[in-house]
Parts: C-alpha cells; structure tokens; sequence
C-alpha cells in the first residue's frame, strides 16, 4: 500500500483511539448512558404490552417490537452526541491540536465517525443483550447468525451517519449553547418519527411524509426486520437509503469540517 | 536558508487589517521574540506561520517551504505551543505525548523513549500517568512545551508560553526555553508581552504594534537606541505643560506623558533631576516621586509606540480571561 494511504489509515486509527479511550475513561457515563435505553425498553415496553396490542406490532409482544427502535435510538444519541463532541474538543482547545497536525480533516472526520460508531455498537450490543431478560427473542426469518450481522451493519451505517451529521453541525455553530438547541429540536424529533414505537405503514399522510424522508427509520426498520421479520420497507430500500445517508454525511461532514478553526 | 521567511505579510479580517505587511528573516537557531500588547497581531502573525489562517497576501515560508502551498510539509516541521490550553484533559500526560506522536508519525519504535526523553526534561516523568485534569496549571503548560518538542521540530513556536503563571513557574519554563534553545538548536519564535521575558531569552526582538513592527534588533542595540538614563516622575492630571517646558531643555532627549508617569530620556539621570524638580516647582506642580533607571524595553516600547504595555494587558487581559468563548 502507498506511504499516503498507510498515513491516512494511521490517521484514522489515532482519532479512533483517542476516542475509545476516553470512552473507556468515562466508565460512569457509559453505565448511565445504558439506563435511559433500558428504562424506555422495560417500562414503556412493559406498560403498552400489557395494556394493549397494538395493530401491526406483531400481536401482544410489543417489547419485541419496540427493542429495535431502542436500538436505533442509541445509535442516534450516540452518534449525535459523539458528532458534536467536536465542539466540546474546539471550546477546551483540543480541536487546535489536531487541526495543525499533519492529518488530512477528512481522516479526522473518519475516525470521529469509527469512534462514535463503536460505542454506539458496545451500547447497542449491551442493551440488546440485557433486553433478553425482559423476554426480547430473535424471531426473525433470518436466523440468529443473520439477525445479528444486519443489526451490526445496519448500526454501523445509521451510527456514522449520524455522527457524520453531529460533526456537520458541530462545524456550524459557534456556542455550545447551540448544542441544546440542536439536541432538542433535531434528535428527538428524528427519534420520535422513526417508527420506533408505532408502525408507520397507517399515519396520517403528513407525519407518513416526515418519516418517509427520515433516514433512522430505514435503519429502525432494517433493525426490526432483523430481530422480528416485520418491515414497512423493502430490505433493500433500507440498506439502500443508510448505506446512502452514511456516505453523504461523510461528504458533508469532511466539507463542513475543512472550514473549522 | 532562513528558518522563517515572510514578505509583506497581510491578514485582513471582515473590516479589521489584523496584520499589515510583516516582513521577517530570521536564522536558524535564533530565538526570535514579537512583543507587543494584546491584538497587535502577535498571535495572527504565529498562526499564519503555523497554517492555522491563510495569509490574505504576502508570503511566508518555513525553511523555504511556503505555509499555504506547503502546508502540510511544514506542518511537519514545526512545534507549537498555544495561549490557550490544547491539551485533553481527560487523557493522562503520557495518553496526550502518544495521541501527538501518532499524529506526527513518530516511528512507533522510538515513541517510549521519546515520550521519557520530554518529560524527563519538563520534570514530569512522575507525573506520567496522571489524568491531565489533575494538574496544576504550570505543569499543563510543561507538558504543553513537552508536547511540542515530541516530534523534534525544527522550529519551536510559543505564543505567550507564561501567561498567567506565577513568578516561579515562569522562571522554570524560561529555563526550559533556553536549554532547548541552546541544546537542541530549536529555532524558537516567541509572542509575549512581558518585557522582561523577552529581555532575558531572546537573541532579537520585533516590537509588534497595530499589526506592524516598529522596531526590530538585539534586546542590547534597541536599549542603546534609547541610551543613557531614564527618568520617571508621577505627575498629577494636566501636566502637560510641564511635559512641554522639560522637552525644551537641551539635556533631554525625549519625553512621553502616559497615564499620570512623565518618562524623559536623558543622558545624566543624576544631574538632571535636580533640574526637573526646580522646574516642577516653578511651574506650581508637587511632584510625589521621581525615579531613575536604565533603559528598559518597556522604555523602547513607549518610545516607539506612546502607550504602556502593562497599562493594555491589564484591561485585555481580563477579556480574555472572563470573556465568553475561551477556555
């Protein structure tokens, strides 16, 4: 392999590395940060299983249903927050250290992404594991070994995209005050218009429109598809539309990220 | 070749020319300093040289290789430690050395060793292990230092390495500046305001002030330019003419009234204030004290740009300290 493709590669791993050690670090939040999940899973799953079915969920076992949603939703919280953890790196003046490197940005961007995708994958792959004990089974036609193989690509493509589009506004916006905002009035609507909690096949065509143009409920459904064989897209369109987002954002991220200083 | 070379340096933001047509040379293991007050472009002009910005127009170039077209070769090439904190606090110090090392591609096979070697030098291989939050500012600033010199750069940048340390951390890193100056044969480009921390360790000096450099030599020649002694008397308000009446006397060669402090350049200091206080007394002024000293570069600074320099950092300094957006 060329010398400039081996740096580049190193480059990437160093990102990569730091990131996972700070992870590792944080032991406290990593711990916290499997909570909300598990809360969501248990207590909501719990609650609307026993008080209703509900239609297209795949009879009474609404936790089944939901625990792919729950998924999604920490790869997208991960992600996000992994994205913009580059303005925490720019306001402690970090971000100056490895912007005067000699790495290319869109190595950076790379291993930002890797890092971020990683821990949403441990976290990913910790809930779905304690999930087994609130009775969440793999049913799937796919087989285990399957089931498990779109779960760790579909996780990997949403997970870089979204910390992709958390670096693309991190490049944006100066304050971190900004970072609430962008919490607030992005990640949570995504979330809640992913199809993470109710199928999206019977809404109302206004919020159908929303979810159709919302890339984490392809990746909620090939999650769902995964673990239940229940889909409101086609395989493929899924894996089309991730596998699409994922590389967009890396593009759009590495171009919002030249700019930063 | 020269370590730096700049010519006609420009950097213009929005509405505001930060930098207006710097022009520098300097050696190969010189230890260059750019003194002036708090945006007189110091920093702007470091940040140019380090591919940080781009420079609006002019040039400047790293042992012959041009900071924009070259960018990422004289990244290689140089060391920075920054005004602002830059390392990760959630990382321990040996943890920061390697991230560096493996951004600089510091053969993987010497990078232990390197890492003791910086930290031997900056007294910190105790403190190796220790999650950077933990430590105390001054040792931040030597890991910083240490940090620098990891990837053995040619030429050392340092922009305000001291500001804000106590006296006795201060001396502690000029120590380390000048021992890797003289040992190492860093070439070493320096911002400060503190005249006395470019008095001790530079080779030369450039006197920065509103994005030009008004003076440029030796601490010694710019300190014989002003030569003889100088004379500082505190004046009450509106002794302006008293400024006047001592300026005509043929014995004082220059004199400058800046916050209350009448500063005169004179040949004899001890003959002429007798003088300067008949003359006050003529004029009705009470003169509460009257001091004389050899040039200093605070003198040199007032000399070429009418202000102080403490006077400035101080209302700065505090901005910067307490503004929004910094650390």
């Amino acid at each position: 392999m060329p010398d400039g493709r081996m740096a580049f590669l190193g480059d990437i791993y160093s990102i990569w590395l730091r990131e996972m050690t700070r992870y590792v670090r944080a032991r406290s939040r990593v711990i916290t940060s499997l909570i909300t999940p598990l809360l969501w899973l248990i207590i909501f799953g719990t609650g609307f299983s026993s008080a209703l079915s509900v239609g297209g969920t795949g009879g009474s076992n609404y936790i089944n249903f939901l625990a792919p949603g729950i998924l999604g939703m920490v790869v997208l919280f991960t992600g996000m927050f992994s994205g913009m953890s580059v303005m925490f790196d720019k306001e402690f003046g970090f971000l100056k250290e490895i912007l005067v490197a000699p790495v290319s940005r869109t190595s950076i961007v790379i291993g930002k992404a890797l890092g971020g995708t990683t821990q949403g994958a441990i976290q990913g792959v910790l809930i779905f594991g304690l999930s087994y004990f609130i009775g969440v089974r793999i049913s799937g036609t796919l087989g285990l070994a399957g089931a498990i193989v779109l779960i760790l690509v579909t996780m990997f493509f949403i997970g870089m995209g979204f910390v992709g589009l958390g670096i693309s506004i991190a490049s944006r916006i100066e304050n971190i005050e900004g970072f609430q905002v962008v919490m607030n009035l992005l990640v949570l609507p995504i979330f809640f218009l992913s199809g993470a909690f109710f199928p999206v096949t019977s809404l109302p065509a206004w919020m159908k429109a929303l979810v159709d143009i919302n890339p984490l409920a392809y990746g909620v459904d090939a999650l769902r598809y995964a673990v239940t064989g229940l889909h409101s897209y086609a395989l493929t369109t899924d894996l089309a539309v991730v596998v699409g987002f994922f590389v967009l954002m890396m593009i759009v991220g590495s171009i919002l990220f030249r700019n930063v200083h | 070749m020269k370590a730096i070379e700049t010519k006609d340096l420009v950097k213009r933001f929005e509405d505001v020319e930060a930098v207006k047509g710097i022009n520098l040379e300097i050696e190969e293991g010189e230890l260059f300093g750019l003194l002036g007050p708090n945006g007189a472009g110091k920093t702007t002009t470091i940040s140019m040289l380090c591919t940080i910005t781009n420079p609006t127009s002019g040039s400047a170039s790293v042992f012959g290789h041009d900071v924009k077209k070259e960018s990422s070769t004289v990244r290689g090439m140089i060391g920075i430690v920054f005004q602002d904190p830059s390392l990760d606090d959630n990382l321990t110090g040996k943890e920061n050395l390697d991230f560096h090392g493996r951004l600089y591609k510091v053969p993987r096979n010497e990078i232990a060793g390197r890492i003791n070697e910086v930290l031997e030098l900056v007294e910190l291989a105790d403190k190796a292990n220790v999650i950077v939050k933990k430590y105390s500012g001054g040792m931040k600033r030597r890991l910083e230092i240490a940090r620098g010199l990891l990837h053995h750069p040619r030429v050392l940048f340092l922009d305000e390495p001291t500001l804000g340390l106590d006296p006795q951390t201060r001396l502690h890193i000029w120590e380390y500046i000048e021992k890797l100056n003289r040992e190492k044969k860093i070439t070493m480009i320096l911002t400060t305001h503190y005249m006395d921390e470019a008095d001790k360790l530079c080779d030369r000096i450039a006197i920065i002030d509103h994005g030009q450099i008004v003076a440029m030599d030796t601490p010694e020649n710019l300190k014989h330019d002003v030569g003889g002694d100088v004379v500082t008397m505190t004046v009450p308000h509106g002794s302006e003419q008293l400024k006047t009446k001592l300026e005509q006397l043929e014995f004082v060669k220059s004199a400058q009234l800046v916050d209350g402090t009448l500063r005169l350049s004179v040949e004899k200091g001890e003959t002429a204030i007798p003088i300067f206080m008949d003359v006050a007394r003529q004029e009705g002024i009470a003169v509460p004290s009257i001091a004389l000293h050899e040039p200093t570069l605070e003198d040199i600074f007032i000399k070429y740009t009418g202000r102080e320099i403490r006077a400035q950092e101080a209302a700065s300094g505090f901005a910067a300290y307490h503004g929004p957006g910094r650390r």
